[in-house]
């Protein structure tokens, strides 16, 4: 059965036909070509599917596109900048070697936002809890860790700024 | 694409259990983080469900004039963790709901769905069993409340019948006020993980510090659903603290419990986990009420 839904994504009004048994993140990659968010375990384990709903950071393949109804999506795309410069957060990634093979990185960057967004100042073991939903094969975590304490520690210039 | 026959978005409580009588084969759904899976899995394939996830009625927190904390059942993990009136006045609660999966999980799974679900392993319910929780349950015919150590039927199975929906988790004043908790998670990673052993402590000290007024003690996996050891509790009540206060209260809940083997741990360590993790957590609950261990 189709049901039209009405979210933000991204900062665009959408209005999206989606079967009522889609999750959202098929939603995302399918009907709106948002590909950052990436299909790895597709039970919530690995993380690379997060996304922003409301500010806050889920795993889109075990969460129904008809839940999105009335909320506000953000996905890696909606990190653009005008200026088609990465963030800084991005910039942190790439900075500090944190990405390999890449499958993680969308995922990881939207907690980062999330964490960001917080402007409070953690720890490096408050970090890994922080990122414990995230699975990277590579195992390029010392990188990822490395990325986030540095957006952490930059992250009052751009709370209240663009991400 | 999940393999649902059909799903139904109810739009307040009334509207889910005239749902859930009309269709006596389809499944509540909350926040989807077990139920999901299990249809990925094939467990509930093809199933009929009832997505309560846009009654905002069933979410949130709320304290009382009377002190006593109503905690909806769709609030989410995240939201109990860094909800004030939870920071204030069940520390614990939000501690040992901090510690469900991973932190998109805690963003997604509630703590209804936690409980509802009948599994034993749930870090929520074991904390709850120490807080003596009242299940505000509603049905067609009106509301019922009923303590959540009533609450368990069996593996996976609660007292939930027909057209029925928990609708609240109330915890009373008397139930928190003085008391200090501590819940021990032990699992074999530090997330994403189920609990192999869960503990829970809630004790309130006397006014001099040195003896147990009183002392909740649940488990977690230590049984086919979650438990309390009475006997344990009753062993210590009004005892002064000491270290053989702690080997008592450890030996009788050995005496109470009946953990199983399976793929995760041996009834044996999970034996030896009832017995460490009992003295640990009632220790740390003292020392967070100001008592001092004698040892």
């Amino acid at each position: 059965m189709i049901k039209v839904i009405h979210c933000i994504v991204n900062g665009k009004e959408e209005e999206i036909p989606v079967d009522i048994r889609e999750s959202l993140a098929d939603m995302l990659r399918h009907r709106l070509g948002l590909t950052s968010v990436k299909k790895g375990c597709e039970v919530g384990e690995c993380g690379a599917c997060t996304v922003l709903v409301d500010d806050e950071a889920i795993d889109s393949c075990i969460y129904l596109a008809l839940w999105a109804d009335g909320k506000k999506i953000i996905t890696v795309e909606g990190l653009q900048q005008h200026t088609s410069l990465l963030t800084p957060i991005q910039q942190a990634f790439v900075d500090e070697a944190a990405v390999q093979c890449g499958f993680c990185t969308p995922g990881l960057i939207i907690t980062a936002v999330e964490i960001v967004g917080s402007g409070k100042h953690y720890s490096r073991d408050e970090l890994r809890k922080l990122i414990s939903g995230h699975l990277c094969r590579c195992t390029g975590y010392h990188n990822i860790l490395n990325a986030m304490e540095r957006i952490v520690e930059e992250a009052h210039k751009f709370v209240g700024n663009e991400y | 694409m999940y393999d649902i026959e059909n799903i139904y978005e109810a739009v307040d409580i009334q509207d889910a259990i005239k749902a859930l009588v009309e269709n006596p084969s389809a499944i509540p759904l909350a926040g989807g983080t077990d139920i999901l899976i299990k249809i990925r899995e094939g467990k509930l394939a093809g199933k009929s469900f009832i997505s309560l996830h846009h009654i905002n009625s069933l979410k949130g927190i709320t304290r009382d004039e009377q002190g006593n904390i109503m905690i909806r059942p769709l609030t989410t993990f995240s939201h109990i963790t860094y909800h004030p009136l939870i920071k204030t006045y069940l520390p614990m609660l939000g501690e040992a709901v901090d510690q469900v999966g991973g932190p998109q999980i805690r963003n997604m799974g509630t703590i209804g769905g936690n409980i509802c679900n009948g599994v034993t392993s749930a870090d929520s319910a074991s904390t709850l069993f120490t807080y003596n929780a009242l299940l505000e349950i509603t049905g067609p015919t009106g509301i019922r409340n009923i303590p959540i150590t009533a609450f368990y039927k069996g593996p996976g199975r609660v007292h939930l019948q027909q057209g029925e929906l928990l609708t609240g988790i109330c915890i009373t004043k008397e139930n928190y006020e003085g008391f200090h908790g501590h819940y021990i998670k032990y699992a074999m990673r530090e997330a994403m993980d189920i609990a192999t052993l869960g503990c829970a402590v809630n004790c309130k000290l006397n006014a001099s510090l040195d003896q147990l007024e009183d002392v909740r003690l649940a488990f977690g996996v230590a049984g086919p659903t979650p438990m309390r050891c009475n006997k344990a509790e009753a062993a210590v009540i009004g005892q002064t603290i000491s270290p053989s206060l702690f080997k008592t209260f450890s030996e009788v809940a050995l005496t109470e419990v009946n953990p199983r083997t399976s793929w995760r741990a041996s009834r044996d360590f999970r034996l030896q986990l009832v017995k460490e993790l009992s003295k640990r957590a009632l220790k740390q609950a003292i020392l967070l009420g100001g008592g001092h261990l004698d040892d």
